[in-house]
């Protein structure tokens, strides 16, 4: 599971490298970003624009990553893809995180 | 475990045709990882045929769902579980029909969670749960059914309807 993380002012950027977070991976995305976000005190933005797409199971595992995080923290996502986006309009939790159009629009974003 | 008369021969299925004597498109066995390989066949042949992107996406998670949901609760992670394939492109959208010798759905149905909301607070979010969900939202005509020792669940997905070439 290729998660790479970027520290860029108040943002903790998350780039996720891989074309699917699915049933097959779920579990190890949910332990890599466990790893990645612990100490996290702000914003964690999870840039997914490399993802094309995502299941039940990977939706699961990055609401637990949302959960996992510590007390202040909050998990954010950015550039969804358009397979990606209705699978979190489907199930409605585009309502749950805040969603950037892009990375870079999300580092600006100072209002959270 | 009780022994099913209609599987004693250890669950495979090979002597019991399931539509009418045609051979299923894919078989595949209740992996994930095998799971992934079957989407990337079904996806590819139904790119051929003139699907759109955007349908692509809708089968893929639709069948993903349920192929996932076999793997994970029919056969329980036993690898060795077989999982057949059919499907029809036609006017009236793809049909797909997918059968497997695993353990039947709870009370003999699928379990429907219409009633899921997400909350706005993040603790009451539940981690689970949204396949489902996600195969009502958009797939049509969804019938579940034991026959003959097997889950049998059939459904028909409104695409292919655009300008694709042919039918």
């Amino acid at each position: 599971m290729k998660l790479n993380a970027e520290m860029t002012q108040d943002v903790l950027l998350i780039h996720v490298d891989e074309p699917r977070i699915d049933a097959a991976v779920a579990i190890r995305f949910k332990d890599r970003m466990r790893d990645l976000t612990d100490g996290a005190t702000g914003r964690v933005v999870l840039n997914l624009a490399g993802v094309e797409f995502i299941d039940s199971s990977g939706l699961g595992a990055i609401v637990t990553a949302m959960k996992q995080l510590p007390d202040g923290a909050v998990l954010e996502l950015a550039d969804l893809m358009p397979n990606v986006d209705r699978v979190f309009r489907l199930t409605r939790m585009d309502s749950v995180f805040t969603i950037h159009d892009t990375a870079a629009e999300a580092k600006r974003d100072h209002a959270c | 475990m009780p022994v099913d008369p209609m599987t004693r021969d250890g669950g495979t299925v090979s002597s019991q045709p399931m539509v009418r004597g045609l051979a299923p498109a894919l078989i595949l066995r209740a992996d994930l990882m095998a799971v992934r390989d079957a989407l990337g066949t079904v996806v590819g042949d139904l790119g051929e045929q003139g699907l759109t992107v955007e349908e692509l996406g809708s089968v893929e998670l639709v069948l993903a769902e349920v192929l996932n949901n076999i793997v994970e609760h029919a056969y329980l992670g036993d690898a060795s579980g077989e999982i057949q394939l059919w499907w029809t492109l036609g006017r009236s959208g793809l049909h797909v029909r997918i059968a497997d010798a695993g353990r039947a759905m709870p009370d003999g149905k699928i379990p429907l969670t219409l009633e899921r909301r997400a909350s706005d607070h993040a603790a009451m979010v539940p981690e689970g749960g949204f396949g489902w969900f996600l195969i009502v939202g958009l797939a049509h005509n969804i019938v579940y059914r034991r026959e003959r020792g097997m889950n049998v669940l059939t459904f028909r997905m409104v695409v292919g309807g655009g300008d694709s070439p042919g039918d």
